[in-house]
């Protein structure tokens, strides 16, 4: 059975337990937050999902018609193709990536900007400038588009490991740590308690045992005060010192007594707790 | 994450697709006269283009890759494996080549997540 050895290597001890129950507490705590976490992502994934789809439907019709408008360019001033692949220097339409926090998840948000000139001015300048200048801009608007689309996916991306992530922390809290910290409450409560029979078993025997002794120690001293009572009335002179003898005589005995239980105690007690406490 | 430097728009597609992007303006020469875009026509080698996107989606400086539809499908398996989050990969159509969402790798990627 798993379950019975899933569990920590500690030593079963008060302060132990009372760690293991905090360190359940933070776990179940962990857990919830965790599940929160994970379904206020699956919620905005979802939503994301729903804006791609109807963006990449939109991108195909902006597409199409900005590939007219180029047709409509080509179509007036000629191939410009060449042209426009030449002139290219330095990028016009640029990105930046910006960042919004969804429960803690960074997702980039890319945002268009325009730098420096524009490289394509005097293209088409004999006739269709007019044109270019047009297509130029749905394109540049197609491009947004694009861009927007693809701050989408990018969250989409990203959202799709971080949850992934999030669903593997929570499982793992849920069917391994919890269960492991329960076990060990368990297994360390079962411990406790097994200890507690024991001393209580062993203060049983010490008590027996003292019991025991008081009990021989009454006879002996019955026994000795009658062969006194016996000395007594041949040597009565002596009384009163004899009797303060004997009474000191009897406490020594007693404590005696009492010490030699638990000296003889501890021996059997270890042999005891060998058999059973298994660590 | 936060991903500064990656300012450019890299494009590969047909000669139609580049000119329009490039006069929208993202067409981009580096200091080391390397382009952020390839025009792939019916004589381009696949290595080529394979090569050319691979490039692109090792350079930091690029954010988005724009790559038509058509050509992506030549790639696909390339497209598949790229499973980082930048620089973002876009399939767009093209002009004789309508944009069939069915083959998209996010979309695809949406539908297996949704089991459709």
């Amino acid at each position: 059975m798993s379950g019975a050895n899933n569990r920590l290597a500690v030593f079963p001890t008060r302060m132990t337990l009372s760690v293991m129950k905090q360190k359940l507490k933070g776990a179940q705590t962990g857990h919830s937050l965790l599940k929160r976490k994970s379904e206020a992502l699956t919620k905005r994934f979802r939503d994301i999902v729903k804006k791609i789809d109807e963006a990449k439907r939109l991108m195909g019709k902006v597409m199409q018609v900005a590939s007219f408008s180029l047709a409509e360019v080509t179509y007036i001033t000629g191939d410009i193709g060449y042209q426009v692949q030449e002139s290219v220097k330095n990028a016009q339409f640029r990105v930046r990536a910006k960042q919004e926090n969804v429960s803690g998840v960074m997702l980039p948000v890319f945002e268009s900007y325009q730098e420096g000139a524009n490289a394509n001015e005097l293209t088409g300048l004999g006739r269709g400038g007019q044109q270019v200048q047009k297509c130029k801009d749905t394109y540049i608007k197609a491009v947004e588009t694009l861009v927007e689309l693809a701050s989408l996916q990018t969250a989409f991306v990203i959202l799709d490991e971080v949850i992934k992530l999030t669903n593997r922390r929570v499982n793992a809290i849920e069917h391994i740590i919890i269960p492991r910290y329960e076990n060990t409450i368990t297994h360390i409560i079962s411990e406790l308690d097994e200890q507690d029979r024991e001393e209580f078993f062993r203060l049983k025997k010490v008590q027996g045992k003292k019991k025991e002794a008081a009990a021989r120690d009454t006879l002996e001293r019955e026994s000795r005060q009658a062969t006194e009572g016996t000395a007594r009335k041949s040597e009565a002179q002596d009384a009163g010192t004899k009797s303060a003898e004997s009474a000191e005589s009897a406490e020594s005995v007693e404590s005696a007594a009492v010490a030699e239980p638990s000296l003889a105690e501890p021996g059997d007690l270890l042999g005891d707790e060998d058999e059973d406490v298994i660590y | 994450m936060a991903q500064p430097e990656r300012t450019f728009m890299a494009a590969i597609g047909d000669e139609d697709s580049i000119t329009g992007l490039l006069l929208a303006g993202i067409g981009h020469i580096d200091s080391h006269q390397k382009k952020n875009f390839l025009v792939v026509d019916a004589k381009t080698p696949l290595s080529t283009v394979e090569d050319a996107f691979q490039e692109f989606a090792k350079r930091k400086d690029i954010a988005i890759i724009l790559i038509n539809q058509h050509i992506a499908e030549e790639i696909r398996s390339l497209i598949d494996e790229h499973d980082q989050a930048f620089p973002t990969i876009l399939e767009i159509p093209s002009k004789d080549h309508p944009y069939d969402p069915e083959k998209d790798s996010v979309l695809k990627r949406v539908r297996r997540l949704f089991g459709e």
